[in-house]
Formats: structure tokens, sequence, C-alpha cells
């Protein structure tokens, strides 16, 4: 099997100390975390994982598997980069001298969509929204126009296919599970879950 | 901890009274049936030993050598018991000792929740006097932890850690209490068990289409094999399991883990599996056409080699835990659920049968290892008594009845190897983590857990001195313990790897030992040390009639080695009978 990019979705309880348990199953495998970002879900009191690593669909799954197996874990999803829409914020510090005097400068930052987010005397912040080769390629152009700072975001993503979370959280809230309210999740998913 | 919060809310309306968290925490203990408590006090968890004082008559401490004792003592006390242990260890040093068995519960499925103290909520980050970060230290050895900084919190959160300790597939909590929190006073409600997270699913709703496929499976088999680990024992199934493989009429090993799940002389119990199994099991693993895994988990010390493991044969993993399934070995049907309920739902589904020729396999490859092994290490030829011939004479005076801890190494194997046990929870070993030190406190903790079983420790040279300091707990509490040291004056297991694996380049495997009989002595505790076969039953015997706890040392051959052996890196098949074959 072959390695590919895979963005993993968990939605856990809002807990201090559960983003080192689900950091440590990955470096515990020695497996690189390519970027990582929590933010509040769709739903109330409801916390959102997003976790970009790149390897096997048999790793990931396992990893998936270890992730939901925490206490404050509801559901860990992953999905490949066709299956869902993701972005990334960058944000680039360059002297407002430069935008100022050459016209090139600001047909690119337009052409690259950037958008002003502060002018300052000395220097002046633009910000793009969008995928890892479009910020990637405005770095390569501002480098000539002695770009003082840049950052770059965790990735966020939205999975096409999700109904969102709040059909499930009513089954996790059950308290007594019956045997229609609580579908089997893991099996249900049979073909997803259990062939490698 | 919103969800906390909420379900206080909810509670009855039971008029509050004021109490301290530390109350709080024993009040907690009570509601949940805790009567022993293993432990060791120290600045930071003052309060709960000062409110403990008030609780004598209702929770009994025992106070350990050694934070590791405590959390072995709770280990071997959970085991016996099928309940879960409990453990107070101070902050700083006192929290990191309870590492290692916190490491040994995590993987060997062992309900424990620990208490420690922590400093002030207020020194939380200034290296304060005995503050360390017990919570990160213990994130990956703990099932769940959690750090209580104020007092209102602990009903609920204690209420929880018994909750995740004790169900689903078991492991250790720790609760990590600041000192403010023990002090402070509250406005106290009651104590309301914990019966849902909604983020924790225990087990989950069977899936009768799988135990469908599975019984299809079994009952189409010309060859079916079960095998079976500590899950079984877990999940309290064993008469589930007993049934189950009767109607079924299939041959059933045990991990190191699964032993005593059923009577060792079952007639469909063909022996263990692994690394120092039975030669039989670990063959025919590779010769069955339907494998029937049942609360185990595939460790590598069972599997050998995993593209060499059972590829021939469809397999049904049944596993209470969902990380389990497909980890190592690949399931052609997955059985996700408790076994004490899928068991029984696979029982009705199975055909009656017997497989006589399957069976009679089993008992030819028995044969073969009771030529070329079993026979000389139960009766040898030789002077120098083996390891064997001992667990063999105890045998024939326990008659299977009682409790058997051991550490790790080679006592350990062979004591598995050829124990008798009529009673499932009898086998206490440190099976997952292999540590050294856990038998003689684990037995401590056995000996409450079931204090009408006689319990016999079974301790390497090297091994009882990580831990002797024990013998103090046992001097002063006078739990019976019969502690048996098979002395082979080397760190045997170490030194049959070095002699089979790395040209006999016997490196820093001499062991000396102090006189362990002088040992016992200073602690109160009699004992004696024999070399001599004349005086083997005699002595086994007068241990077990001893009123109280006794050491036996037994001196045994320095070089003896533990066989069959599947060597690392090779598959089941190549299970090997001695040093020849390798
Ligand atoms: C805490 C710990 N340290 C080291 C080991 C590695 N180890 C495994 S078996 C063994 C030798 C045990 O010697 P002894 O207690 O004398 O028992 P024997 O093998 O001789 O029966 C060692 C050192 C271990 N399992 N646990």
């Amino acid at each position: 099997m072959t390695k590919q990019e895979y963005t993993i979705t968990v939605y856990t309880e809002n807990q201090i100390g559960l983003l080192n348990r689900i950091a440590i199953i990955f470096s515990r495998r020695k497996i690189n975390i390519e970027s990582l970002n929590t933010s509040p879900s769709e739903v109330d009191s409801v916390h959102r994982f997003t976790i970009v690593i790149n390897e096997t669909e048999d790793v990931v799954r396992k990893l998936c598997r270890q992730i939901e197996k925490q206490v404050e874990v509801l559901k860990a999803y992953y999905n490949t980069n066709d299956e869902i829409v993701w972005q990334e914020l960058a944000m680039y510090k360059v002297p407002t001298e430069v935008i100022a005097s050459s016209v090139k400068v600001e047909r690119l930052l337009r052409e690259h969509g950037a958008h002003t987010v502060v002018i300052r005397k000395d220097y002046t912040v633009f910000a793009v929204a969008g995928q890892r080769e479009e910020t990637d390629k405005l770095i390569k152009v501002l480098e000539p126009y002695n770009l003082i700072e840049f950052v770059r975001s965790a990735r966020i993503a939205i999975i096409k296919a999700s109904d969102g979370f709040h059909e499930k959280l009513k089954e996790f809230e059950y308290r007594e599970p019956g045997e229609d309210a609580i579908e089997n999740e893991f099996l249900n998913e049979n073909e997803k879950v259990f062939s490698m | 901890m919103e969800a906390l919060l909420i379900e206080k809310e909810n509670k009855s309306a039971t008029p509050a009274i004021q109490v301290s968290g530390s109350v709080a925490v024993l009040e907690a203990f009570l509601a949940e049936g805790v009567d022993t408590v293993f432990g060791y006090p120290g600045g930071a968890i003052m309060p709960i030993y000062d409110a403990l004082y008030d609780y004598n008559d209702k929770l009994k401490h025992i106070l350990v050598r050694h934070e590791q004792g405590a959390i072995h003592a709770a280990q071997g006390f959970a085991r016996v018991s099928g309940r879960t242990g409990v453990v107070f260890a101070t902050s700083g040093p006192g929290a990191t000792n309870l590492v290692t068995g916190l490491a040994d519960a995590m993987i060997d499925s062992t309900p424990v929740v620990c208490i420690t103290g922590q400093v002030f909520a207020h020194l939380l980050g200034t290296d304060a006097f005995q503050e360390t970060d017990v919570i990160n230290i213990t994130t990956p050895v703990t099932k769940w932890n959690y750090q209580v900084t104020d007092a209102t919190e602990i009903p609920a959160v204690l209420a929880r850690a018994f909750y995740i300790a004790g169900s689903g597939r078991p492991g250790p909590v720790l609760i990590d209490i600041t000192k403010n929190a023990q002090l402070q006073l509250f406005d106290y409600n009651g104590y309301q068990k914990c019966e849902h997270i909604r983020s924790y699913r225990p087990k989950p709703i069977v899936r009768k289409e799988y135990i469908q496929e599975a019984a299809q499976l079994i009952n189409a088999a010309e060859r079916p094999f079960v095998i079976f680990g500590q899950g079984v024992i877990l999940g309290k199934a064993e008469k589930e399991f007993q049934k189950f493989i009767e109607k079924a009429g299939i041959p059933s090993a045990w991990t190191i883990m699964g032993m005593s799940a059923i009577p060792t002389d079952h007639p469909l119990g063909v022996g263990m599996l692994g690394m120092h199994g039975n030669y039989g099991p670990n063959v025919l693993t590779n010769e069955c056409d339907v494998l029937i895994a049942v609360g185990m988990r595939f460790d590598d010390r069972v599997t050998g080699r995993l593209d060499k493991y059972a590829k021939q044969a469809k397999i049904i993993h049944l596993d209470i835990d969902p990380a389990e399934i497909d980890k190592n070995v690949k399931a052609t049907v997955p059985v996700w659920g408790d076994c004490k309920e899928t068991l029984p739902l696979l029982t009705e589904l199975v055909e009656q049968k017997v497989y006589p020729k399957w069976l009679q396999l089993f008992k030819d490859y028995q044969q073969k290892e009771v030529e070329k092994v079993i026979q000389e290490e139960l009766n040898p030829t030789g002077e120098v008594m083996t390891m064997g011939e001992v667990i063999k004479t105890l045998n024939e005076l326990t008659k299977g009845d009682a409790v058997i801890v051991t550490d790790v190494g080679q006592h350990q194997m062979v004591a598995c190897r050829y124990a008798k046990y009529n009673k499932s929870k009898s086998n206490i070993t440190s099976g997952g983590l292999g540590t050294m030190g856990y038998a003689l406190p684990a037995a401590i903790g056995a000996a409450y857990g079931d204090p009408s079983r006689t319990t016999i420790a079974i301790i390497g040279d090297g091994g009882f001195q990580m831990t002797l300091q024990e013998l103090g707990t046992i001097m002063q509490f006078k739990p019976k313990v019969k502690i048996i040291i098979l002395n082979n004056q080397f760190l045997g297991m170490v030194r049959q790897w070095q002699q089979l694996f790395h040209e006999k380049r016997y490196s820093f495997v001499d062991i000396t030992s102090p006189d362990f009989v002088q040992v016992a002595k200073g602690f109160g505790i009699p004992g004696k040390s024999i070399s001599k076969r004349e005086e083997l039953k005699t002595s086994l015997q007068e241990m077990l009639e001893q009123d109280g706890s006794f050491l036996l040392e037994i001196m045994v051959g320095k070089e003896n080695n533990v066989f069959p052996m599947v060597p690392q890196g090779r598959g089941v098949a190549e299970c090997v009978l001695c040093r020849e074959e390798i």
C-alpha cells in the first residue's frame, strides 16, 4: 500500500490533556503530524481536531481506532484529499515602501487573491486562504520584494459526504443504548472499516 | 469539564452537608464497595490520610514499602477478586513510582484506580517541592487520567474513574488531586455511580449477522481451533466459554493471560500458546482451517512471525476492543462485543460436534513434547532439581486449588507450563509488560483479593531482589503468602538467550544473592532453603501447612533451559523442542 495524504477529523469532548493524548498516538508510532488544528465544531460543546498525515490507509485506519479508543473521543474519520474541501490560511509581511513603489507587486497580490490585513508605514500584512500550492507560490513571488515574515495555519477541512455531527451526537447521548437506537458504527461500515 | 457539571445539576435533592474533598474521596470508595487500599503517604496526600484516620473501621489500608508495590498489590487484588484495585500515593516520587505498575495494568487490562496527591493548585507549574507533571507522565499508560483542582468535582470524577477502570476493556485510571482540593470544604450531595459517558462506548450492541457468519464458518470447519486470552476471565464468561467449546467440540489453547479460565485438565484444553507454550497448539495453529480467537490480542509472543501465522486459516476474532480487531491479524469475521454476550449467541448456532482425529493430532504432538521435554523436566534423571519437578510436586499438594503468582523469567514460563488449575483467576502474572518484581507485591494483593485461597508466589532469584522490601508489608500486615524462590543463580531467561543466540557470552547475568532465609528471618518470616530432591515434598508441605507466610528457597539447575521455544523472528510452526533444533 502506498502512502498518501489523509485528513483525520476527530470529534471530542473539550478536555484539557486530550490534545496530548491524541498527539502521543502518533509520536509513539514515530508518525509525523503534518498539520494539526483544533477548533469548535458545528455542535455546541463538541470539539473538532483536524490532523493531516502522510501514511498508508492501513496505518491511518488503525490510528483512528486508537484515537476513538480514548475515553473523551466521540468519533474519528479519515479522508483522502478528494473527499474533502480544505483550506489553509497564510500571512505575509512585506515592507510597505516596496508595495507603494512597485505597481507589479500590487498586481501580483491581486492575482493571488491576497487581501490586506494591516497597512502601516513600515510594513503591510497580506493574507491568502487556499491550498498549499497557492500559498507556497506567493512566497516565491514575494521573496524578491523583501518578504519579512511568513506564516501558514494548519489545514481545516470540511468532509464532502458528511451530514454533520448533530444526529450522531444524539446516538451517543442515549443513556441505555437500545438495539435500534445505537448502530454498531464499526460493523455497519464493514466494507470501509474491516477490509484491508 | 462540562459534561460533569451537567450531570451534577441532575442530582437528586439529598440535603447537602459540608465535607472536605478528602472525605468525598473516601465516601466514593465506600460507595464503590472498596474495602482495601494499598498506599503510601506523603506531603501532598496528607489531607486524605488524615481523613483515612477516621475510616479505619471501614477501609483497610495496607502500607506497602514502595509505591510500585502498592500498584502491583492492587493489580494482584484485582486479578484474583475481579474487582477494581485501589492505590494511594503522594505527588512527585510517589506518583512516578507508580508508572511501571500503570504500564503493566494498561497492557494487561487490569482495573486499578490510583489517587495521587498533587501540590496546591496555585503552585502548579512552578517546580514546587515534589511537583511532577503526573498527568502527562502517565497519559500513555492510563486508560483515563484527570487532575482535580476543585473539590466539588471529586464525586463525579471518582464515579467516572471507577466506571472507566472496570467497564469495557478494563484498565488503570489515575486521578491527581491537588492538596487544596483535598482540604476544601464543599456542599456534598451524596455519591452517584456513573453509568454512562457519552463519548465512551464500553461495549457495542452485538450484531447478529457476524455471529451467523462465524457459526457458518465453524460449522463447515474440519479442523477448527480455539485460542483464548484473558478476555474470557475479564468478561466473567468462563461458563459461557466452556459451554461453547464443549458443544462445538473444538480443541482450545490458552494464552498465558487466559490460563485458568478453563481447568487445565479440561479434555478439550490442549495447552498454552506462545514462545514457550506447548508444541501442539503452536505448530497446529498453522494447520487449522478456522481459527477462533476469543478475548486475546495476537501478541507477538503468541504469534511469532506474523507473515507465517495461520495464513491458511479463516479467522474469527471475538473482542470487546475494536482497536484490537485487524490490528495484528486480519479477521475474516470480526465479532466485536462482550464475549459474555457473543459466546452464548454463537453456542446457540453451532452444531454439536466432535473432532476425534484432529484432537488426536494435538495429543500426538503432546506425546512428542513429553518425550523430548516434559518427561525429563518433571522426572529428572540428573542430580540437581529442575523447576518443573518443583511445580509438579506443588500440583500434587495443592491439587490445583491455589492461586499462583509468578514473576518474570524462566520460572514464570515453567510455572505456567506445568501448573494445574481448577478455578478461574488462579494464574496471576505480568504477561504483556513482563515486569520483574511483580510477583511478591502482586501476591500480597492477591492474598487480600481472596483470603480463602492459598496464595503462592513463584519468583526467580533476580526478580525477588527487585521488590523484596515488600517482605516488610507481609511482616506488618500478615497476609498469608507462600514464597518460593527458584534459585538458579542466574538471570536465567537472559542467560538462556545468551547461550542460544549470543554464543554463550554470559554478559552480566551471573547474579549473587543474599541468604534469602536470613533476609526473611529479619522480617520475621520463617523460611528454609533446600537443594536436595528428598527434601522437596516435605518442605513444600511444611510451607503450605505453615499458618502464615513462609519463604522456601529451592536451588535448581543453573543452566537449564525452557523448551519448547519459538525463537524470535520465526513462525509458530518452527517451534523447537531442544537446543539442537534451533
Ligand atoms: C524490570 C525488568 N528488568 C529486566 C527484565 C529483563 N529480564 C527478563 S527475564 C530476566 C531474568 C530473570 O531472572 P530471575 O528473576 O532470576 O528468573 P529466572 O529467569 O532465572 O527464572 C530479565 C533480566 C525484565 N523482564 N523486567
